[in-house]
């Protein structure tokens, strides 16, 4: 045992009214490529923010040995000091300074206080060579792809003299040749004494590269597997990442479905930011009238990137595709297209994207139809009111009158605001966006209860969401997506999770 | 967390979902509840008055003073309900002040060059200044180019254009109808009516002011039944009551001293109708509550299918039609186009729209209260050149009463947000 680098012990971080981590124990050997692996919201990143002092001592219990010595981080440049670098999935470099400024950004190759550009651009060629980008230094960050960007990080790691390197789903965003190259540099790394600690999504990339595999689930460690002494197959690593027992939240109900409400065929969305990146590819499904119906993907799938294309192009460029709405094709070229069209769509980020939080309960709900409530121009408030009022009253949410600010209301009542939003638009087709995410368990069950009837109206609806319990537990069909393409179409008797997971890990071939 | 599991159960209701979620600021007095961020503005316009008078030993509010005050703000007050607008929307207009001396060009020109009809000139300019507008509109909306920039490089472009119009002389004099309209009053139809201590009044204009009143409180008493039918809260009725009252008297008093000075000016009977006017579009119509979801989350608004792009582009066209209205105001008040009009008529603007509590963010603002931002200034300024105070003095006290206007709105907002 005394050849770990880094222990963990013991680690428990609470959040107001949430455990994120309870007990983890991480174990890592000197100089070994360590996967930690687990579902959205199981604790990954939050476990590493402990490590590196994004979360302060004091602000978590348990205790961190690095190289056996007791850590006590108050600050990211503390854990940097030590020789522990964290990239994370956001890069986190300045896309208007060059390569070589980015590497030695906040350690700065200066003297008496000006910067020594010669040593800066020769040690940054070095360091360039070493992770195999052959770039010149000076190049504009924003002149490079996202996988070189992606190497530029690791060089300022090195530049750090990194002893042990968190890499946070270092290849979400690449493509396969980019994945490649980076898998082989970490293996490149691990020769030369670099320890690595990587969390991925992708289960064939942790089987091809790492040594051990950590398992993390509901904020606490599952198992830790040596692969080459325990017998590791990717069916296992899923087993123990979703062994979770269903309980009996969700509210009984009896599907009626009908008619087909909408039908997208060969959806194809690029990235508006890199615009030869396909966030969705040739992907196509089909809602029924009376359905709900799950879309299941990780993080970076394209989930809420294919349904905000979908309503009014809200999402991507150079879009692609058709989209079929009771059977007839439809042209959908905004958001009020797509309203106009009966389609919904009720963001993940219900107070960035969803409600105007310093604006009352009825405006908000009015909002996005308020011609129902205006002739020529002119709103008659009074039945605004009533509407709101009726919401209130059927939706339970809770708040002293309709006139009350939104941005003071619980999660579970700002999302009963917008969902009374959508279904004042008369919508038949609903998307859902992780429609309980950030909302207590009582509260959830009354948003599935008011979801089943809205089904049971004869409304089509989708729900995306990162719980997979959430999923077999609310729909009658789900959909999975890996990569921008749909993997997989699953009926409500035949969804397990290991299913829907093994789906959603599928790599691009 | 997982073991709270309803199995089959009811809706659970989760206690920590019932937050307190009443409107910020909220004191009971006496029974009364009293919105102080809201109310706040009146109260310091009415202290602001009661000060200067004092000061003034009552020179304020002489008739003739009044009439000044109004006639000397008004073009500050029209650009005022433009840029409230605009700041809802969480933009900024930083050329209104050139816009008004470029359309006061154009409209001397029109009228005194080529002697063109005054309806029509005027019109002309009015069109003029939306095209003005819909160029800003176009590059801030469609572009993307921050307002703050436009309008600075308008700034500059229309002052630019103004110097190349007038060369470095002024325009004049105006046609008799244009300058009645910026400097004149009301005729006195109906002749003169006793009022015992107080002398002659205008009998015309003192019927204006009680049918204005009885209509005020006719649409109040409307509104307040019609929410009543809806089962909504509505203040108690003496609160109402009180309400109703101090708005006539406040109106009739004003009133009556115009009507021992001059009659009415014409320029308050046009700011009265845009006042109303553009109170409705921000309170009733579906534009202007457009304008407030723009300015409160513009990606939810977006979202919510509001054509953000349009509605920006418009209110930016509005607001150079009354930069245009208070271009040709402002040069038939001194009968002349000049290349230095407006000079930082955009400052006063902007300020009136703040101290009238708009939010810096956006989403937050009334008419009303930008007109009493306008207001509080130039009874500022109008009490302190009263007093004999020098300019920089002024200048100093606007520039204080400014800050603390907006420091009050943060504050209460930050007790509220804290109190919940």
């Amino acid at each position: 045992m005394t050849d770990d680098i880094l222990r963990m012990r013991g680690i428990t971080k609470t959040f107001p009214g949430v455990k994120a981590l309870q007990d983890v124990n991480l174990s890592v050997r000197q100089g070994e490529i360590h996967a930690i692996c687990g579902e959205n919201g199981a604790g990954k990143s939050t476990l590493m923010k402990v490590l590196s002092g994004v979360y302060p001592h004091g602000s978590y219990e348990g205790e961190i040995l690095f190289d056996g010595d007791p850590c006590r981080f108050a600050t990211i440049r503390d854990s940097e000091q030590r020789g522990i670098v964290i990239i994370h999935q956001e890069l986190a470099l300045c896309p208007q300074l060059s390569i070589a400024e980015n590497i030695f950004l906040g350690n700065e190759r200066a003297a008496r206080g000006l910067i020594d550009w010669n040593r800066t651009n020769h040690e940054a060629g070095g360091l360039l060579t070493r992770v195999g980008l052959r770039e010149n230094p000076v190049t504009q960050v924003s002149d490079i792809g996202v996988g070189k960007q992606q190497l530029v990080e690791i060089a300022k790691a090195l530049s750090k003299e990194v002893r042990l390197l968190i890499l946070d789903e270092p290849t979400a965003a690449l493509n396969d040749e980019d994945s490649a190259h980076l898998l082989d540099l970490l293996r490149g790394l691990r020769d030369e004494g670099i320890t690595c600690v990587i969390i991925s999504h992708k289960l064939n990339e942790v089987m091809a590269i790492a040594d051990s595999i950590t398992i993390l689930r509901d904020g606490r460690t599952i198992e830790t597997l040596d692969m080459k002494t325990d017998h590791v197959t990717e069916d296992r690593i899923i087993s123990a990442m979703v062994g979770r027992d269903l309980e009996n939240r969700y509210p009984p109900h009896e599907p009626k479905i009908g008619d087909e409400a909408l039908r997208i065929e060969d959806w194809t969305v690029h990235s508006p930011t890199q615009r030869e990146r396909k966030v969705v590819s040739g992907a196509g499904l089909t809602l029924r009238r009376g359905e709900i119906v799950g879309l299941a993907g990780l993080m970076g799938a394209g989930r809420t990137e294919l349904a905000m294309s979908v309503f009014g192009r809200s999402y991507g460029t150079d879009i692609s595709g058709r989209i079929y709405r009771d059977g007839k094709l439809v042209e959908i070229r905004s958001v009020r297209d797509a309203i106009d069209h009966g389609i919904a769509y009720a963001t993940e980020d219900r107070k960035r994207y969803g409600l105007n939080l310093i604006d009352d309960i009825k405006r908000n709900v009015s909002a996005a139809q308020l011609s129902k409530l205006a002739s020529r121009g002119w709103i008659n408030d009074n039945e605004e009111y009533r509407v709101a009022e009726d919401f209130r009253a059927s939706m339970n949410i809770k708040a002293p009158s309709v006139l009350s600010v939104t941005g003071k209301l619980s999660g579970g009542n700002q999302q009963k605001v917008v969902l009374s939003k959508w279904i004042f638009t008369d919508a038949d087709v609903l998307i859902l966006d992780e429609p309980t995410r950030g909302i207590d368990v009582g509260a959830k069950y009354e948003i599935y209860s008011i979801i089943n009837h809205l089904a049971d109206q004869g409304k089509a609806i989708m729900v995306i969401s990162s719980e997979l319990p959430e999923l077999l537990g609310l729909c009658d069909r789900i959909y999975t997506l890996s990569a921008g393409r749909i993997t997989g179409e699953v009926s409500r008797q035949d969804a397990t999770q290991e299913r829907l997971m093994q789906y959603m890990t599928k790599g691009q071939e | 967390m997982s073991s709270i599991s309803p199995a089959g159960a009811d809706v659970t209701p989760g206690g920590k979902d019932a937050g307190p979620a009443g409107p910020p600021g909220r004191t009971s007095l006496f029974g009364i509840s009293l919105n102080i961020r809201q109310s706040g503005i009146y109260i310091a316009f009415a202290l602001i008055v009661v000060l200067f008078s004092v000061l003034t030993d009552g020179a304020l509010l002489q008739p003739q003073n009044i009439s000044n005050i109004i006639v000397q703000n008004s073009y500050i007050l029209i650009l005022a309900i433009g840029m409230i607008l605009i700041i809802i929307a969480g933009h900024i207009d930083l050329s209104v002040g050139s816009v008004v001396a470029v359309t006061g060009a154009i409209a001397a020109v029109l009228m005194v060059n080529y002697g063109v009809p005054w309806p029509l000139a005027l019109l002309l300019t009015l069109i003029a200044g939306g095209l003005i507008g819909a160029w800003q509109g176009f590059w801030i909306a469609y572009f993307g180019i921050p307002a703050f920039i436009v309008t600075l490089a308008g700034m500059l472009l229309f002052r630019a254009l103004t110097l190349t119009v007038l060369g470095n002389q002024g325009i004049g004099p105006f046609p008799d109808p244009v300058r009645t309209l910026a400097n004149g009053f009301t005729d006195g139809y109906l002749g003169n009516i006793g009022l015992g201590p107080l002398g002659g009044a205008d009998l015309f204009s003192i019927l204006v002011g009680v049918i204005a009143v009885a209509g005020m409180a006719t649409s109040q008493w409307r509104t307040r039944s019609a929410r009543l039918r809806y089962g909504q809260d509505v203040d108690p009725p003496a609160l109402f009551l009180l309400k109703i009252i101090a708005g006539a008297v406040v109106v009739m008093a004003v009133v009556v001293q115009l009507a021992r000075f001059k009659n009415l000016p014409w320029v308050l009977v046009l700011l009265a109708f845009l006042v109303l006017g553009y109170s409705l579009i921000t309170t009733r119509a579906v534009f202007g509550r457009r304008i407030y979801a723009i300015g409160g989350n513009l990606q939810a608004a977006m979202l919510s299918g509001v054509k953000v792009k349009s509605v920006v582009f418009w209110i930016f066209v509005n607001m150079g039609v009354l930069a245009a209205l208070a271009g040709v105001i402002f040069a038939g008040r001194l009968n002349q186009a000049g290349p230095t009009a407006g000079n930082s008529f955009e400052l006063d603007a902007i300020a009136a729209a703040f101290i009238g509590g708009a939010a810096v963010q956006g989403g937050v603002g009334k008419v009303v209260g930008a007109i009493t931002g306008g207001l509080i200034m130039g009874v500022i300024n109008n009490g302190m050149s009263l007093i004999g105070a020098p300019s920089e003095r002024v200048m100093l006290v606007k520039g204080i009463v400014l800050l603390a206007a907006v420091a009050f709105d943060v504050w209460t907002k930050r007790r509220a947000g804290s109190a919940a």
